[in-house]
């Protein structure tokens, strides 16, 4: 299953050589692919008319090695934003040969009294390889590697699926399905690098293929977790993909998400805006891209995301691509006045 | 004056959504040019041809800070989140407008300590009392803007919105003021200024400027303890030396400083502390644009009450036209 092996791939932000190998592999049976200097992997399905392009991300939040100790423990920082609360006693997997590891820090009985009134800094953990010494640790690891965590990917009760990454591995996978389709426009699926530092790729890859109007595909935040008022739900895991009006990088193409809202209307696909204005995605620089382009985002639903462990709805995965399939429809049918 | 500037500061337009005030803007500039158009990021571009002149781009954004609807509640009530810089504390009891018109009162929950206070303790009331009776006005996604009307206060003008309404209205003037020369104007009224400076990053890219001026307001440094700065509403046109996006390029500083010395017209500089304008995003388009920016001195900027003097906004006109008719054939 595609999900599964997406998110159990290892692709933190500049090493999404595994994600892009099976992104490759998979959507080189059904269109034509090339990738470009930064890493984005960028696959193209023939046609003729407005250029549509989907873009997702493939890197995934995750540490960087930054030093290694007498002792063989690893230090490291995070790549892209992760709230270190999460990361005490998790597994994860180091390097391209992908050594497991468990990220240490002291443990209660040893900690002080005020420690264990703050959040341990990540300064104060480290990530064990069971290395017994530096040495021994260097015959695995490089100064550079990244980790990634080892969650396996798993079917969960009510339609649900738990894994890692899902920032933004479901939105790969969207376009994945997306691409299995045969339209008459001409539809480039964008495969970017580097989200999580900054939008890194995306931009380049606008700035390649000039399209005409592009769909972002993300796993967005749902806070319809515990501790936050219902005001604050940006998006609610189950009740369809999430429409993006405006967030903190982009102010979405309004004939974009006009048309989006209506093809889900027409479809009978349930659809929610993401009530939130927080946060950044790749729309943000493809909008802003030479003489500017129209873009709109669109968000399968994820809790937890930048941790460990995601949880999302297979339904709103399958209504995410419907969606996206009808909105590329409906530009054949009517085209778009943008 | 106050007639152009209270037309523009009465227009509608949160960034990203700035069709009213576009075709406001629209009728009041095509007079003055030889064509008009909107670019993908709905950025309003009037271009008066040259005669193998240098390409000079001018822009003031139109865009304003206002609101956007997040959550409908089951009494009527409308959670919001801000679009540009909002204080919250200017927003208590404060009144906003739809595009469609509608009106609410900006209140917040109750809280212990005013402190307390931000955003997302504050709602809108729009005067219904159900969540249906609420969606047939407004939607998730609808924005909103400051309500509030124009004061004379002798020289002085106040209103919300003159940031940047009042540099919308000296391109407007320029343009009717200026002759023809071998020049290349595009009269740029920009979108999104007030979310990061996007519209003009996309507009600098199309028109590919010789030189580049953005028009936009500065806050000033003459009200009772203020933040230490050298800008003083009634002192003149300010020129731009410094913000955070742009040293502006000494040649651009030069000619300008020198334009208003020639000509009489009373100029100050202007060092930013913090935040930026359209001069940065266009500074760095391509191979790099010679940019720098006029500034009509404003008080108060980003609340509903904001304050010019007429007199310097004159004295930014008169400075836009002599530098848009300059020969620059040696310049830039």
């Amino acid at each position: 299953m595609l999900l599964k092996r997406l998110t159990e791939a290892i692709g933190v932000s500049s090493r999404e050589d595994e994600v892009r190998d099976i992104l490759r592999e998979e959507v080189g049976q059904y269109a034509s692919i090339r990738t470009d200097a930064l890493g984005d992997l960028i696959a193209y399905k023939e046609g003729t008319g407005p250029k549509v392009m989907l873009s997702a991300h493939m890197d995934e939040v995750g540490l960087m090695i930054t030093g290694i100790e007498s002792n063989g423990m690893l230090k490291f920082r995070s790549v892209g934003s992760i709230d270190p609360r999460v990361l005490v006693a998790k597994k994860v997997l180091v390097g391209k040969d992908k050594i497991p590891g468990v990220i240490g820090s002291k443990p209660i009985h040893l900690q002080k009294p005020d420690e264990r009134t703050h959040p341990i800094k990540i300064e104060d953990m480290c990530i064990d390889i069971g290395a017994k010494d530096e040495a021994a640790a260097k015959e695995k690891v490089k100064l550079g590697d990244c980790a990634g965590f080892a969650t396996k990917y798993e079917a969960f009760q009510g339609g649900l699926i738990k894994g890692k990454a899902f920032d933004n591995r479901v939105g790969c996978a969207v376009i994945a399905e997306v691409l299995r389709h045969d339209f008459t426009l001409p539809v480039y699926g964008a495969f970017t690098v580097q989200e999580e530092v900054g939008g890194r790729g995306a931009g380049v890859v606008a700035y390649d293929v000039v399209p005409d109007v592009t769909i972002v595909l993300e796993g967005t935040t749902a806070s319809d977790v515990a501790g936050i008022d219902p005001h604050l739900h940006a998006t609610t895991v189950g009740q369809g993909p999430a429409i993006t009006f405006m967030d903190g990088s982009v102010i979405s193409s309004r004939p974009v998400v006009d048309r989006l809202i209506e093809v889900a209307k027409k479809l009978d696909i349930p659809y929610q805006m993401r009530r939130s204005t927080a946060s950044g995605t790749d729309a943000g620089k493809i909008r802003l891209t030479r003489t500017g382009m129209s873009v709109a985002v669109v968000s399968v639903p994820c809790r937890y995301i930048h941790s460990p462990v995601s949880i999302a709805s297979l339904e709103d995965f399958s209504r995410t691509v419907a969606l996206v399939r009808g909105f590329i429809e409906s530009l054949q049918e009517g085209g778009l006045e943008l | 004056m106050k007639e152009l500037i209270e037309k523009l500061v009465n227009a509608f337009g949160p960034s990203g959504y700035e069709d009213d005030i576009a075709s406001v803007l629209k009728e009041l500039i095509a007079p003055y040019v030889d064509e008009v158009h909107h670019d993908n990021l709905g950025n309003l571009i009037g271009i008066k041809r040259g005669n193998g002149g240098k390409k000079i781009m001018l822009a003031a954004h139109m865009d304003e800070i206002g609101v956007i609807v997040t959550h409908i509640d089951e009494n009527g009530f409308l959670r919001f989140s801000n679009i540009g810089g909002l204080n919250p504390f200017g927003l208590i009891a404060r009144r906003v407008r739809f595009a469609d018109g509608t009106v609410g009162v900006i209140h917040h929950e109750k809280l212990d300590n005013i402190r307390d206070l931000n955003l997302r303790k504050m709602y809108i009331d729009i005067g219904c009392s159900t969540k249906e009776e609420a969606e047939a006005k407004v939607s998730i996604g609808a924005t909103a803007v400051i309500h509030e009307g124009v004061d004379l206060l002798g020289s002085r003008l106040t209103s919300k919105v003159l940031d940047n309404r009042a540099g919308c209205a000296v391109l407007v003037a320029a343009a009717q003021k200026a002759p023809k020369t071998n020049n290349e104007i595009y009269y740029v009224f920009t979108t999104q200024e007030e979310v990061g400076t996007r519209g003009a990053k996309t507009a600098a890219f199309g028109i590919d400027p010789d030189l580049g001026i953005a028009i936009d307001v500065t806050p000033t440094g003459d009200t009772p303890e203020a933040h230490r700065m050298s800008v003083s509403l009634g002192k003149g046109a300010a020129i731009k030396v410094k913000d955070s996006t742009i040293v502006t390029h000494p040649k651009v500083k030069a000619f300008l400083t020198e334009i208003a010395s020639a000509n009489d017209i009373p100029y100050q500089f202007e060092i930013l502390d913090g935040g930026g304008t359209d001069a940065g995003p266009i500074h760095l388009t391509r191979e790099g644009v010679p940019t720098g920016a006029i500034s009509v001195p404003c008080r108060y900027v980003h609340s509903a009450s904001e304050m010019i003097d007429l007199n310097d906004f004159d004295a930014c006109v008169q400075l836009l036209v002599g530098a848009i008719t300059a020969d620059l054939s040696a310049r830039f």
